[in-house]
């Protein structure tokens, strides 16, 4: 520890630490620009100069490592001049427009000008123009006569994104910030550099110009598109959410959104929005009241049972809804007799279900995770499933972590990658079984139950057991693709024992932003709330194989979120009734439901999420309920009420919260991934023909972001190709971009194909969720191309 | 896009470097590029750094394309612009001006018929201005494709030059 003063104050602090930390640690501002907590040091725009006594001139803070014993004047006469003249250079090619900027009222050059400057300007020549630059749909990059050239964009795309998008062209007077020319920026975490702008020269494209922020009301909430819970600043104004800023909180998101969390916004507000109810007469659709909708749903139930019995009737719900809304939906169900609930749609093994101890979850806090010190990720299209666990993760690659990958595509992870296996999905559970026999290779007197003598360990399996084996701490994680792997169970009962024989953590990055608060809440067909047994009903593969006469669906879109598009929205149209509690009413719910009940987001509603490393976070609705719309607790429990079931006299969703997370206990005994012994089978299925890997696209994975138009503008967004090795395509006689038949079950879609040398041979990558492959069936099943006509 | 001669001299380059440091190689991978252009360029738009020659060098090094654009443009020696076959950069910065490198750069102008940062229609010269060569001792200076430095430029001096250059 050293000691220093700043401006007259002692103060003690580590070795290493800069000016700029030590004077902001004691609440000491020191103005800057191009210093950014988060990135590298670039020392470059000279605006946080301070008197350092002993040092004939002014130092600048940020780069400036204290020394024992060092005496700093942040706002001495030295150090003021200093900054003026710094602002005063600033100025000089900047704009003097603020009236007329987006980031006017935000902007820390205007601040700061107004702090340190003077203010009146001395020059008199011309100025600099920039031509705008065009940075995707995203970002606006068209007054780049703003910027200043703190690099802060650039070194976020490089230390953060992984990949420089963004360079610094050209030298002096005529430096220009630019994405290489024809290339937009397309980072899943690109959003960010809107924040780290210190000016108005990279601003966000679909908030242009719409609010100033003096206008804006800061509300909390929490993000609900995947398993990390990012934290969440809502501005909004005249009851709309205008803009998505990041909450820091350095546990979770640190001070970074994903774009998906950034922008996903803009699809509160869609023409899709279902803004009354709606019932199904004859084929036609008919606006009508609450009264009269909640009426038609309870003779519709009501039928049902009694023609058919209770077990005629499946629950579907998201695990994008809230705890409270998952809690009272299994609650109905199971008060009303049924007990065909799940919200694992998109799973298509369910054989752990009898073998789970408890909820499943990510195994590890995500710092735990982060700091392990070896990672082998199973099964996880990384950036595009947790883009902000995927950036951290690359940090701590870049502090030793050996990251090691099971997949079936070598993918592009903007890091170093320890030991990857790249093998087709039937051939995963023999790949992990080498790891295991490979860690049993290692250490000496360990054994297994289960029979691994038939597997050859490869030599990255080998690998992979060595950096788990010897690192002092490891984590084994299974992505969204493992969790809807047909051997899910297998591959976690196999993540299970390495772990017991490594010391490894395992778990899941779970899918939604509520997955473990679905699990948690009962939203399951063999576990009850907080894992009360309960009568067992069927899970979401078996409602949709064995179709149902009537479907509740919560805030599901079947034809998106199944394993099986195609089974799912046959089952739905085989229905009598479907009965959907939605935000939107798209196509798919048109063609298939027959009573629409206008459900809130989770921007106008109360609730929790439970993030996948079990963190509770309750928010408040932000806005009030679109038109008619209304929370979906509400809905459920005078559903409840008008069934004639007792328990659903709530006045608060704290009530429900209270009930469902029995007010006070410990959620995290309820969470463990330990699955009680199950056999596992290491033969791998002889596939002659090509097998689906059928991804949820990043922008396409819930209901939300699927109508951000923004977000669909992106290349990331853009309509599924069939993607496969050359050798594949080699064998089809087919070229590159030729529309191919994709073929599953009895139905087939036509699309482009595409080569990807980084998949495995035998695997047809081909995005679910998207409205050109809901024709198509099972996510991991037998899929056969043919040339197009 | 760039011959095997080429890339075995980047190659050679880039093993100056530890393996995972060929970003360091960027210079001397561009400088290669841009020579080969040089020798085979027959227009002057043949003869300078394309962004597809530079997305290829940045690609050949496996770093971002930006991070090579952003030194192609920085320094002066890499024509992002067309050149003709002969460029001549006349040293105009104070030393040299005080003995005669403006005038220098001016009859060369005269001679050619073309401005600073101009090429004959021919394709033939490109005239540019140069900052301190670090030759000042010898002024008026200037320096031709960038890699022969001509001393004491006097007006014959240039008329025997240029002629060689024919
Ligand atoms: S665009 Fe903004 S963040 Fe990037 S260098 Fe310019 S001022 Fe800095
Ligand atoms: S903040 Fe220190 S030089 Fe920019
Ligand atoms: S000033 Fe011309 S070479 Fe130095």
């Amino acid at each position: 520890m050293l000691e220093i003063e700043i401006d007259g104050k002692k103060l003690t602090v580590p070795q290493g630490s800069t000016v700029i930390e030590a004077a902001h640690s004691i609440g000491t501002y020191i103005p800057h620009f191009c210093y950014h907590k988060k990135l590298s040091i670039a020392a470059n725009c000279r605006m946080c100069l301070v008197e350092v006594e002993k040092a004939p001139k002014p130092l600048p803070a940020c780069a400036t490592p204290v020394t024992d014993g060092m005496k700093v004047h942040t706002n001495s006469d030295m150090a003021r001049n200093a900054q003026k003249g710094v602002m005063e250079f600033l100025l000089i090619n900047h704009p003097l427009d603020c009236p007329i900027c987006d980031q006017g009222g935000e902007c820390q050059l205007q601040d700061l000008a107004v702090g340190y400057g003077n203010s009146a300007s001395r020059y008199q020549e011309e100025k600099r123009v920039v031509v705008g630059k065009d940075m995707g749909p995203l970002i606006s990059a068209a007054e780049m006569t703003r910027c200043i050239h703190c690099t802060r964009c650039v070194r976020f795309t490089e230390e953060i994104g992984g990949f420089q998008e963004i360079g610094m062209a050209n030298r002096g007077e005529f430096s220009e910030i630019l994405p290489f020319l024809g290339k937009t920026v397309n980072s899943e975490i690109s959003g960010n550099v809107i924040d780290l702008c210190p000016v108005g020269a990279l601003t966000s494209k679909p908030f242009r110009y719409s609010a100033r922020p003096w206008e804006l009301s800061r509300r909390k909430s929490v993000s609900p598109h995947d398993g990390l819970g990012s934290n969440l600043i809502v501005q909004v104004r005249t009851g709309q959410v205008m803009r998505v800023l990041p909450l820091e909180n350095e546990a979770i998101n640190e001070c970074w959104l994903s774009d998906r969390d950034r922008f996903s916004y803009e699809g509160l507000n869609s023409e899709e929005r279902l803004r009354v109810p709606m019932i199904k007469h004859g084929g036609v659709w008919h606006e009508t009241d609450w009264q009269t909708a909640l009426e038609y749903v309870v003779k519709g139930l009501n039928g049902v049972s009694a023609d058919h019995g209770k077990d005629a009737i499946g629950v579907l719900a998201s695990p994008y809804s809230t705890l409270e809304e998952l809690y009272l939906v299994q609650k109905l169900a199971r008060a009303f007799g049924v007990n065909n609930i799940d919200h694992r749609l998109r799973r298509s093994d369910f054989r752990g279900d009898e073998a789970q101890q408890g909820v499943q979850w990510l195994g590890s806090t995500i710092l735990e995770l982060v700091s392990a010190k070896s990672v082998l990720l199973v099964g996880s299209t990384q950036r595009k499933e947790q883009p902000l666990l995927a950036a951290r993760l690359r940090q701590a690659v870049k502090k030793g972590t050996e990251l090691n990958v099971l997949h079936y595509a070598a993918d592009e992870l903007l890091t170093r990658v320890n030991a990857g296996i790249v093998l087709p999905p039937q051939a995963w559970v023999a790949a992990l079984g080498g790891v295991l026999k490979a860690v049993l290779g290692l250490k000496e007197g360990s054994t297994t139950t289960l029979d691994v003598s038939a597997i050859d360990v490869s030599e990255d399996a080998a690998r992979i057991a060595a950096s788990l084996v010897n690192a002092e701490s490891a984590a084994i994680v299974l992505g969204n693709v493992a969790q809807h792997h047909p051997d899910f169970s297998q591959l976690l009962m196999l993540a299970q024992e390495i772990g017991r024989l490594t010391g490894a953590r395992f778990g899941l990055t779970t899918e939604a932003g509520n997955s473990v608060g679905a699990e948690l809440a009962g939203a399951l067909p063999k576990r009850g709330p907080l894992g009360t047994t309960v009568t067992a009903g069927l899970n979401a593969r078996e409602m949709l194989a064995s179709p149902r006469k009537a479907y509740v669906l919560l805030n599901t879109e079947v034809e998106f979120d199944s394993y099986d598009s195609q089974q799912a929205v046959a089952a739905m149209k085989a229905a009598e009734t479907v009965i959907a509690l939605s935000a939107y009413k798209g196509q798919g719910l048109l063609d298939y439901a027959d009573v629409l009940l206008p459900i809130a987001p989770f921007t106008e509603t109360a609730g929790t999420f439970v993030s996948m490393e079990g963190r509770v976070q309750s928010f408040n609705g932000v806005v009030r309920p679109l038109g008619e719309a209304r929370p979906a607790w509400k809905v459920l429990r005078v559903l409840g009420n008008m069934l004639g079931l007792s328990g659903f006299a709530y006045d608060s969703v704290e009530e429900i919260r209270g009930e469902c997370l029995k007010a006070g206990t410990d959620v995290s005994a309820n969470l463990s991934n330990t699955l009680s012994s199950m056999p596992v089978d290491f033969s791998v299925a002889a596939t002659a023909g090509l097998i689906r890997a059928g991804e949820v696209p990043m922008y396409h994975a819930d209901a939300i972001c699927r109508r951000s138009p923004p977000l669909q503008l992106t290349a990331e967004a853009a309509a599924p190709r069939a993607y496969v090795h050359g050798s594949v395509l080699q064998q089809l006689g087919l070229e590159e971009g030729a529309a191919v038949v994709a073929v599953q079950g009895d139905s087939q879609v036509t699309l482009p194909v595409a080569v990807d040398n980084r998949l495995a041979a035998g695997v047809v990558r081909l995005a679910c969720a998207h409205p050109t492959t809901v024709a198509l069936g099972g996510l991991f099943d037998r899929i056969e191309l043919k040339r197009g006509a | 896009m760039l011959t095997a001669e080429s890339l075995a001299l980047i190659d050679r380059e880039v093993a100056k470097y530890p393996a995972d440091q060929a970003r360091s190689a960027v210079m001397s991978a561009l400088r290669i590029a841009l020579e080969e252009r040089r020798q085979t360029g027959t227009v002057p738009e043949e003869r300078c750094l394309t962004t597809e020659v530079i997305e290829f060098v940045a690609n050949y090094l496996g770093i971002p394309p930006v991070a090579a654009y952003e030194v192609a443009t920085f320094y002066n020696m890499y024509d992002m612009k067309p050149v003709g076959k002969y460029k001549i950069t006349v040293c105009t910065n104070l030393p040299c001006a005080l003995r005669g490198g403006v005038d220098t750069a001016n009859y060369i102008s005269r001679k050619l018929g073309i401005g600073l940062g101009e090429t004959t229609p021919d394709g033939k010269f490109t005239l540019l201005e140069g900052e301190c060569m670090g030759a000042c001792g010898d002024a008026p200076v200037l320096l031709l494709n960038n890699h022969s430095m001509c001393s004491f430029m006097t007006p014959e001096a240039i008329d025997k030059k240029l002629a060689e250059l024919e």
